[in-house]
């Protein structure tokens, strides 16, 4: 059955659907449809909505209810993420599973409600003190918001990790027309750990769920712990959409919304007799580094990132490119929205330094 | 039989000689084993007490600094069954976490917020917390707190009691025999007004900080009673309907 | 009968001390673990078992076992 969604809304259906039942938020523009989609949802089900009074306050619920073995999650956009970085730095630290996601908008500051990609260095380079990091999908179209919301529970479950999907503006707002997965009988994965009282359990002794190791040696080692958890998930989670790059000399990277319209660049650049292609990251971290491999593009002289920010993936490419071809940038940022006609100048411009 | 709470753990507590923490720790077991400590949930602090998940044998989750409500809010959602209850200081709940706990007040969670109030912050060392008494010298007011600076000393109770969804919320002491034994009895009726579903208790404990005081464990009795006690009075601020004892 | 004193768990704070009716109880000589010298109980036949030394300390009162006759 198809029906017109909007990405707000397929976020929130998409959470239930995979067994939801917790949702602590806070209003704020471009995503406060996600919490009003689920005031009414999480109802239908049986399950819990709060509006917190804050973002501080939203994070710190979810840390509760992932805590006590809810499978919850949260939502806001840059300036309430920036509120949710201490509780998100703690849900690492404590291993707990909980599903963040981020509608980004214009910013630094207030910024404005115009859509970016300008959080993807908060998102996964830190943002929270310690040495951490959360899973970090991207999803680039109301469709595969589902797919993806539905992968980062399992993937928190699995991992004892927080994990935030990456929307933006333009993704958080679009309708589409969706095919609605089938509903399906979620089953729970058991949580041996969870504080939820002795109380109907067999295992009488208490749990602790906590960040702090006051002792280095037992911090390292959790740590140490923690990092083993992170090779495990480079080694085995990155996804990536590869789109004609089997015989492309230019290559685009992009991500979420703005990697549609580097499609249809793709295209239009084909047209014009330039091999072009694209690469379309959908996990962000662990970052998709073997698509940049020689045996992935073995034709790609050129490497153009677009963004909807300064400048912020691009490092991560240089990274994982290693030296092995030329990598340029081109984005708008501040809500700008990169245009189709702009990005192909560049791919011609780039097309002219090959032959 | 006056014996140690099975519910304690054998650990020695870290607390400075005469801090009233300990006092009010056992007060807490003997009171939750009165209801039923494995159908109960703490949210522990960030402050002196930190590591009471060490000392009271149940089921923990440890918040951020002042977030304990909200915690506590997000575990007693998924566990509504549950007795859930924070533990918190004075830089916790009135300092940093005054959104937190005004807003849990507010909503009427059905939890119990214990408020540990010696007005000074003890873990970091001795600075002026919120309920810092005018005059009163501590690390960061070493002149002693005055108006044109750092303004009044906050009443947490007061302030709480005037929001609706606060069924219970009462302020006790612990620098006497007879004081301990009521501020059980109060303890005891804001879990009772939980398990009754009432709505949000607190009970605010008035106590000594012989260390950042400076005075000693029994001087500091003194100073509970002459200082502290006029300027935050005890009482029930407070109160849920007839019929809960 | 009377008064105990888990010696291990005793901080010297004195808060027992000052709120016991008899007086019998004061701080020994010796040290313990923690480096504390913990209280005694000077005359064991004089407690009144009140209970008010239980009541006020504060490492677990718990030192204190007072069996009521």
């Amino acid at each position: 059955m198809k029906v017109l969604m909007k990405g707000n809304e397929a976020f929130a259906e998409a959470a239930v659907r995979a067994g939801c039942r917790y949702f602590f938020g806070y209003p704020i523009t471009p995503q406060s449809e996600l919490p009003e989609y689920l005031a009414k949802r999480l109802f239908e089900v049986g399950g819990v909505f709060l509006q917190a009074e804050s973002e501080v306050a939203a994070i710190n619920m979810v840390y509760g209810a992932a805590a006590a073995g809810g499978r919850v999650m949260t939502s806001s956009s840059g300036p309430g993420i920036s509120l949710m970085q201490e509780g998100i730095s703690y849900l690492a630290g404590a291993e707990l599973p909980a599903v963040i996601i981020n509608i980004m908008r214009g910013g630094p500051g207030l910024g404005n409600i115009a859509p970016t990609q300008a959080d993807y260095f908060q998102a996964v380079k830190g943002g929270g003190h310690g040495d951490y990091q959360v899973i970090v999908l991207a999803p680039s179209t109301v469709t595969e918001i589902f797919t993806l919301v539905e992968k980062a529970f399992a993937l928190a479950d699995k991992y004892r990790m927080p994990v935030m999907v990456l929307g933006d503006g333009i993704l958080g707002q679009v309708m589409e027309p969706v095919e609605l997965p089938p509903l399906k009988e979620i089953t729970m994965p058991p949580k041996p750990w969870a504080a939820t009282g002795k109380l109907e359990r067999e295992d009488k002794n208490r749990r602790i769920i906590n960040s702090l190791y006051i002792v280095p040696e037992e911090n390292e080692k959790h740590l140490n712990h923690q990092f083993a958890k992170y090779q495990q998930i480079i080694a085995t989670e990155p996804v990536y959409e590869s789109f004609m790059t089997d015989d492309a000399q230019i290559v685009i990277v992009s991500f979420g919304t703005t990697a549609r319209i580097a499609k249809s660049v793709v295209l239009k650049a084909r047209e014009l007799g330039i091999k072009a292609g694209l690469i379309r990251p959908l996990t962000l971290w662990p970052f998709p580094s073997k698509a940049f491999l020689e045996e992935n593009l073995p034709f790609a002289q050129r490497i153009l990132t677009v963004e909807m920010s300064g400048g912020q993936m691009v490092e991560d490419v240089k990274l994982a490119v290693n030296g092995r071809t030329g990598v340029s940038f081109f984005g708008r940022t501040g809500g700008m929205v990169p245009e189709m006609g702009e990005v192909l100048t560049k791919v011609i411009e780039l097309s002219r330094e090959v032959k | 039989m006056d014996k140690r709470p099975k519910l304690l753990t054998e650990n020695k507590f870290h607390y400075c000689p005469g801090c009233h923490h300990g006092i009010m720790h056992r007060l807490l077991a003997e009171v939750l084993e009165e209801f039923n400590p494995e159908n109960t949930i703490g949210v522990s602090s960030v402050g002196c007490s930190v590591f009471i998940y060490d000392y009271l044998d149940l089921d923990w989750v440890a918040a951020a600094h002042g977030r304990a409500p909200a915690v506590a809010t997000g575990v007693k959602r998924v566990k509504p069954e549950r007795l859930v209850f924070t533990y918190q200081g004075d830089g916790d709940l009135a300092a940093i976490g005054t959104g937190e706990i005004v807003h849990a007040a507010a909503r009427g969670e059905k939890i119990t917020a214990i408020f540990i109030n010696n007005a000074v912050y003890g873990m970091t060392g001795g600075q002026m917390a919120p309920t810092t008494l005018m005059g009163q010298k501590t690390t960061t007011t070493p002149f002693g707190r005055n108006f044109e600076n750092q303004g009044y000393p906050v009443k947490m109770v007061e302030m709480l009691s005037v929001l609706d969804g606060v069924a219970y919320a009462a302020r006790v002491a612990l620098n006497s025999p007879k004081r301990i034994l009521e501020a059980k009895k109060v303890l005891k009726k804001a879990f009772m007004v939980q398990k009754e579903g009432l709505g949000f208790s607190l009970i605010e404990v008035l106590s000594a900080c012989p260390t950042n005081w400076g005075v000693s464990p029994v001087e500091a009795l003194k100073w509970v009673e002459e200082k502290m006690i006029p300027y935050y009075p005890l009482g029930e601020y407070k109160k849920p309907p007839e019929g809960v004892e | 009968m009377g008064v105990k004193i888990s010696k291990e768990y005793c901080k010297s704070c004195g808060l027992c001390i000052n709120v016991c009716p008899a007086k019998i109880l004061k701080i020994s000589r010796e040290i313990n673990l923690l480096g504390y010298n913990p209280v005694e109980v000077t005359s064991p036949e004089d407690c009144r078992e009140c209970g008010f030394c239980y009541l006020v300390c504060p490492d677990a009162a718990l030192l204190v076992e007072v069996t009521r006759r």
